[in-house]
């Protein structure tokens, strides 16, 4: 295998953690339904019981996706995560909060009441996805770091990734995220409760999200196929401007076109049949197309001579996979150790199937010594 | 790219507030996965449902603990991206391996495992369950595995080489990264010290219990476990505790001869039990460094280089240098790195003008003075010494914390086999004032660690004040005081949360 091969390689494997991450944010989508979906106190332990047997899967799966970016692409985590400053404390400041609150609200003592923790929930639910959309959205629009002859790098502007939320298109990234993780999460409790008062709710919530997740996921797919992109010379490395780069890269590789299709169409499928025919399997036709549609729009970003880091400073410091990896030696060893994601994606299925076989009710919550 | 003082000592404060806090919630996790993991195995073995209580409730208190371990683990993986972006590029090839490894291998298993562990009770057959609980210990230790062999690598650098052309080191033996030896004792030291203090834990609020005279039977049985395996595990942290200190002798000197206080190198030389440095000491000025100690003959040569005659360097030789033992001064090393800095400043110039004879020259002195590269960014040869005070103290409140710990196992677990553990009340009041004590041996332990390896991110090759991010200082400071309030507001609620689970006791369990 070249060396190219591996870096493509490995940025296809970090699309797929960075897509099954984004299908995980049902459980932030989630804690911010808590109110809308839950009207009395034994509905909301209901809702956050069955949230809270899955969040720590969503937190391994952001802490696995900065393993792998660190691993496989580490001058992409010091340009970013050292120059993107406040962005990424942000990110980490959501997902402090989410951890405790679990394990905190409904226990006696807890300092600082149950509300508290449900808000602690709400701001990693909302404000902590649409971080992490702005974040993945800087793929696309840029960042403002140069990158010196030694590898070194710094941000140019004072605001250290705050500039980032004043770009119309990151603020859509974001805020597409949050409606998908909402819409995800209504579908979700579709599946796995058996309580008739919540999902009589759940039709109502899913169709408004679903209503702003879709004008702001055309906007976003318009703008990224039909804006302008970067590419590099393999040969020598310079980067230049191209128009409908990525609309392109879906054209040239079909493949890839295709699976994008077929995943939106699933998407659109599972949100169908919830609405219309009250499908509780939905989730998992959506979750199909959200993993799919997710994985090409990361998997375009690296392929086929792109950027997938513009930076606005300085046009040839823009990371490609090929100047941003680690080392041959590195990505091989890594690529053996990958042979175990088969395994792990395999006991975790087991065990979401056992957990999963019976919709969770509150009594069930009632009769279990340690619940959230 | 050099930075100020003051974004380096900041970016350390934060990454060392994260680590101190982390550390106060992951020892316990560590042990009390397996102690848990033990009562379950013995429920299922003998179906006594006294057994199944006193294994749900330790696992309530694990809860709680493990959550805000959790959180600021999270943290801490991402600073090194946002605090430590240099240290992310330069050593970034070999150190991320470990941590996605970890990831993969040790997280998901879990928080996987986790969910059944603690929702699974009645959805899982009872041997599914115990294995979920094994699973969950195993994967708790795994996690500890890779993060302690990356922790160990960058205090003993192996199975790499510098790239010039990328200007960072690039891995080359995974296997020498996996089998380093400064990596295996440590983890070895460290989760055993977990095991003790999950163990403390558990025999101090049962030993509460005791005198409090209220859940008895389920206080006296949870004693009987923890203090079996605290025993065995603080023999084996004795052990690995000395494997530690070879490993440091060998490999870091400077760190060993800072946690002694030992100045002026000696054969035969001994270890000072108890001790008072003299704050007016300095480098060189041959003053006594010890106010009053108490020192054990031949102790340092024994442990750190496992010979009774041994020459241990001190602080002197190795900032100065010594002819007779072939130590080479901090000076001469900082020139010498600085001649390898400046033959790869000229490498770079040269490859970029295609002059391939002056690039290969240039590459030929870097070559011979690389080894010596990390000295060059040093100021002034003191730079080289760690905070001695702190080494030294943390160090032998560690140690001497140790021995108090197996002294207290052995105990609690003669009175427990005698049956009379609910009498002595002295042991009782002893077990529960020593779970602090705990804390602070796992805290000033990492403190030994970490503060005495400095100037170092990477062991002779990179110092701190190369490794920190290029950003403002403010926004350092701003995240470390957000983070101090945001940690100390949740440790508060914690420990009021668990001390209320204490209360209520193994009822409803």
């Amino acid at each position: 295998m070249d060396l190219l091969t591996l870096q493509e390689y490995w940025w296809f494997l970090v699309s797929i953690i960075g897509a099954l991450f984004v299908f995980m944010t049902f459980v932030q989508g989630g804690q911010t339904l808590l109110y809308s979906l839950g009207h009395t106190e034994d509905e909301r332990d209901l809702l956050i019981n069955s949230l809270g047997q899955k969040w720590e899967l969503t937190f391994t799966m952001l802490v696995m996706f900065g393993g792998a970016l660190f691993a496989a692409f580490p001058l992409f985590y010091a340009v970013s995560f050292g120059g993107a400053y406040y962005i990424w404390m942000g990110i980490l400041f959501c997902f402090i909060i989410q951890a405790v609150a679990y394990e905190y609200r409904k226990k006696p003592d807890n300092l600082y009441g149950e509300r508290f923790y449900e808000n602690l929930l709400y701001i990693n639910g909302s404000v902590g996805i649409f971080l992490i959309g702005v974040a993945l959205g800087t793929l696309f629009t840029g960042g403002n770091f140069i990158v010196n002859s030694s590898h070194l790098s710094h941000w140019t502007m004072q605001s250290y990734g705050l500039e980032a939320l004043f770009n119309p298109f990151n603020i859509a990234f974001g805020l597409m995220l949050v409606f998908l993780s909402r819409l995800q999460a209504g579908l979700y409790f579709l599946n796995s409760l058996d309580a008739p008062t919540i999902i009589n709710r759940i039709k109502k919530v899913v169709t408004i999200n679903f209503i702003m997740f879709l004008i702001l996921f055309l906007l976003v797919l318009g703008t990224i196929l039909f804006s302008e992109g970067l590419i590099y010379n393999s040969a020598t490395g310079i980067v230049s401007v191209k128009s409908m780069k990525f609309l392109y890269t879906l054209l040239d590789i079909p493949l890839l076109f295709v699976l994008l299709i077929v995943g939106i169409l699933f998407l659109l499928y599972g949100v169908f049949i919830a609405l219309i025919k009250n499908n509780q399997k939905a989730i998992w036709f959506t979750s199909f197309g959200v993993v799919l549609t997710v994985m090409i729009l990361m998997v375009i970003l690296g392929l086929n001579n792109s950027v997938y880091y513009p930076s606005l400073a300085d046009i040839q410091s823009s990371l490609t996979i090929e100047n941003s990896s680690g080392s041959y030696y590195t990505l091989s060893v890594m690529a053996v150790v990958s042979v175990l994601v088969p395994i792990v994606i395999g006991y975790i299925f087991f065990v979401w199937r056992s957990m999963n076989k019976t919709k969770l009710t509150i009594d069930e919550i009632k009769s279990n010594s340690h619940h959230y | 790219m050099e930075h100020t003082d003051l974004l380096i000592d900041w970016s350390r404060a934060q990454f060392a507030l994260t680590a101190l806090y982390h550390w106060l919630f992951v020892p316990l996790t560590l042990g009390l996965t397996f102690i848990v993991a033990i009562m379950e195995t013995i429920y299922v073995k003998t179906g006594d449902e006294q057994w199944k209580t006193i294994t749900k409730y330790w696992m309530g208190l694990l809860a709680i603990n493990f959550a805000i371990g959790l959180a600021t683990g999270i943290i801490m993986e991402f600073e090194f991206g946002t605090n430590w972006s240099n240290y992310s590029w330069i050593v970034g090839d070999i150190f991320g391996a470990p941590l996605a490894i970890e990831g993969l291998m040790a997280f998901f298993m879990e928080s996987t495992f986790f969910a059944v562990m603690f929702f699974g009770w009645n959805k899982v057959s009872k041997k599914m369950h115990l294995l979920s609980t094994w699973l969950v210990a195993i994967g708790s230790n795994l996690s500890a595995l890779w993060i302690l062999l990356a922790n160990g690598w960058m205090q003993h650098p192996v199975g790499m080489n510098f790239n010039p052309d990328t200007a960072r080191n690039e891995m080359e033996n995974f296997w020498k990264v996996l089998f380093n030896p400064n990596g295996v004792s440590k983890f070895l030291h460290t989760v055993s010290s977990g095991y003790v203090l999950a163990s403390l834990f558990v025999i101090g609020i049962s030993a509460w219990y005791l005198l409090k005279k209220r859940d008895i039977e389920f206080a006296k049985k949870s004693i009987i476990v923890a203090s079996t395996f605290g025993l065995i595990s603080s023999i084996y942290l004795i052990t690995t505790g000395d494997e530690s200190a070879h490993q440091v002798a060998l490999n870091q000197p400077m760190k060993l001869a800072s946690m002694e206080g030992l100045y002026e190198g000696e054969n035969r030389a001994g270890i000072v039990a108890i001790g008072l440095l003299d704050g007016s000491k300095e480098i060189g000025d041959k003053k006594e460094p010890f106010l009053a100690k108490f020192e054990i003959p031949n102790a340092l040569s024994l442990l750190g280089y496992h010979k009774l005659d041994a020459f241990v360097p001190g602080i002197d030789d190795l900032v100065n240098g010594n002819k007779e033992h072939n130590i080479i001064s901090i000076y001469q090393k900082m020139q010498m790195g600085k001649i390898a800095l400046k033959a790869l400043s000229e490498y770079k110039k040269y490859k970029e003008a295609n002059d391939t004879i002056h690039m290969q020259k240039a590459l030929k002195i870097f070559e011979a003075h690389e080894k010596y590269m990390g000295y060059g960014y040093l100021k002034k040869p003191t730079d080289a010494v760690p905070n001695i005070e702190l080494s030294f103290y943390s160090f032998h409140t560690m140690v001497g914390l140790g021995f108090w710990f197996l002294l207290l196992f052995i105990f609690t677990l003669y009175f427990s086999i005698r049956g009379k553990i609910e009498d002595k009340k002295y042991i009782q009041y002893l077990a529960l004032f020593t779970i602090p004590l705990g804390y602070v041996a796992q805290e000033t332990g990492w403190i030994t660690a970490e503060v005495g390896r400095q100037p170092w991110a990477i062991q002779d090759m990179l110092p701190v004040g190369m490794a920190t991010s290029n950003i403002a200082t403010t926004s350092v400071v701003i995240t470390f005081w957000l983070f101090a309030t945001l940690f100390t507001g949740l440790l508060i609620a914690e420990v009021k949360i668990m001390l209320k689970q204490i209360k209520i006791g193994f009822e409803g369990y």
